[in-house]
């Protein structure tokens, strides 16, 4: 899993031309986000071989983050060349189900 | 094989479902508790608890439910996380359907609790994570130095104020009456408060901005007065809906939908019993819920010895 930074957002997320890559943009004071956390990561061993899988820390990046336009928890996004391709807000996340669903249309 | 069949299956991880564990454990019952989201329910989302006995400064909600949780653990309780999708709550022995298994038990507890209401102003799901909040603890800390608005006037929406003071530079209370309903010690607190001012008999008719929340359009309810407020996040605490949707035609539920209870927190059906937010009653808080729970796991014990063989 990689951890995001304001130093390497840019060359992880934004110039990733390879594969699609996923955010999960978390905080630590996010109960949610706790409790996402073990199967987001179970996701990566799934789809890690096509999708390319990140974790933000909001609290420590939180400049970062309201940059890309986030700023509730949790949030997920999958970025495909540098783009924000699809935006999981915390409305739309009821459990690691929602992402896995989303995950579905970017694997083959 | 056959399939365990649990004594209790509470379904909820809050302060009710995890009192219920705790107790229905110490009487050397088969307890199972689960969750969908995250363990703690609503109060998860609390950043102060101050009204819980025994519960002071620096007792997070988050703390708070974790410490019941291991509590009920210690004792045996089981925790699962799953989805229920269907309930047969009929005959002795009660099914519920989860998205990972279906589960067999004698008794169940309903703890599923409520969840925020919706403001009910325009924009309101576009800006959700981008601004529109139901989570000061969640997501507060996005907002250093930036003004936010809190829509309500009870308990939840003045104690969220003041945790977002610790952050926002501006805090703007939007209530669509003239006086607050929350505590007394609370108003007192967030009246004075420097940071806090108040916009009375007001609601919130929109959201605006270009990616995220950067104004709301407000009117007074009495003179139908439109006006612009810049804000950087609406943080939304105006009531409850109770999480009854799937138990819809199989037990009895009150004009708002919560379940109807005795005070032994009975049901309308044999064996199944109802604790927290989710039953009929005036007082939503922690501390009932736990005392629901510890009421209803006592309530099935009962059950459950009085129908043992059958």
């Amino acid at each position: 899993m990689i951890q995001l930074t304001e130093a390497n957002f840019g060359d992880e997320v934004l110039q990733e031309k390879t594969k699609p890559v996923l955010v999960d943009f978390w905080g630590e004071n996010c109960e949610r986000c706790h409790a996402l956390m073990p199967d987001y990561q179970e996701l990566e061993h799934k789809y890690g071989n096509s999708i390319k899988f990140c974790e933000l820390n909001t609290t420590t990046s939180r400049k970062l983050a309201i940059k890309e336009r986030v700023l509730g928890l949790p949030t997920v996004v999958l970025y495909i060349e540098g783009e924000k391709k699809e935006i999981l807000t915390p409305n739309k996340i009821e459990s690691a189900l929602s992402i896995e669903l989303l995950l579905r249309q970017y694997c083959s | 094989m056959d399939q365990m069949i649990f004594d209790i299956v509470i379904i909820g991880g809050g302060p009710a479902g995890l009192s219920a564990g705790l107790y229905g454990s110490r009487a050397k019952l088969t307890v199972l508790v689960l969750e969908k989201d995250a363990f703690g329910g609503q109060i998860a989302t609390t950043s102060e608890v101050d009204n819980y006995p025994g519960a002071m400064e620096g007792c997070s909600g988050p703390l708070l439910s974790e410490r019941i949780k291991n509590q009920a653990k210690e004792f045996g309780t089981l925790f699962e996380k799953d989805e229920i999708l269907r309930l047969d709550l009929s005959g002795p022995i009660k099914k519920i359907d989860g998205k990972k298994q279906t589960y067999l038990c004698r008794s169940v507890i309903l703890a599923t609790g409520a969840a925020p209401r919706l403001g009910g102003f325009k924009n309101e799901e576009e800006f959700r994570g981008r601004g529109v909040s139901y989570c000061a603890t969640c997501d507060g800390n996005f907002f250093e130095d930036l003004e936010v608005a809190v829509i309500g006037g009870g308990d939840s929406a003045i104690t969220e104020a003041l945790y977002l003071t610790r952050f926002a530079s501006l805090v703007t209370i939007i209530h669509r009456r003239d006086a607050l309903r929350a505590a007394k010690s609370l108003a007192e607190k967030a009246m004075s408060h420097e940071k806090i001012k108040f916009l009375w008999d007001s609601v919130v008719e929109e959201v605006q901005g270009d990616g995220i929340v950067e104004q709301v359009r407000v009117k007074n309810v009495k003179t139908g007065m439109l006006h612009s407020l810049d804000v950087n996040g609406v943080f939304v605490y105006v009531g409850l809906n109770p999480m009854t949707d799937m138990l819809k035609g199989q037990i009895e539920l009150d004009d708002d939908r919560y379940i109807k209870t005795d005070e032994n927190m009975k049901t309308s059906v044999a064996g199944v019993y109802a604790a927290g937010d989710v039953r009929s009653k005036k007082l939503r808080q922690a501390i009932t819920a736990a005392a629901d729970g510890a009421i209803a796991a006592v309530s099935a014990e009962h059950y459950i010895e009085e129908n043992r063989g059958l």
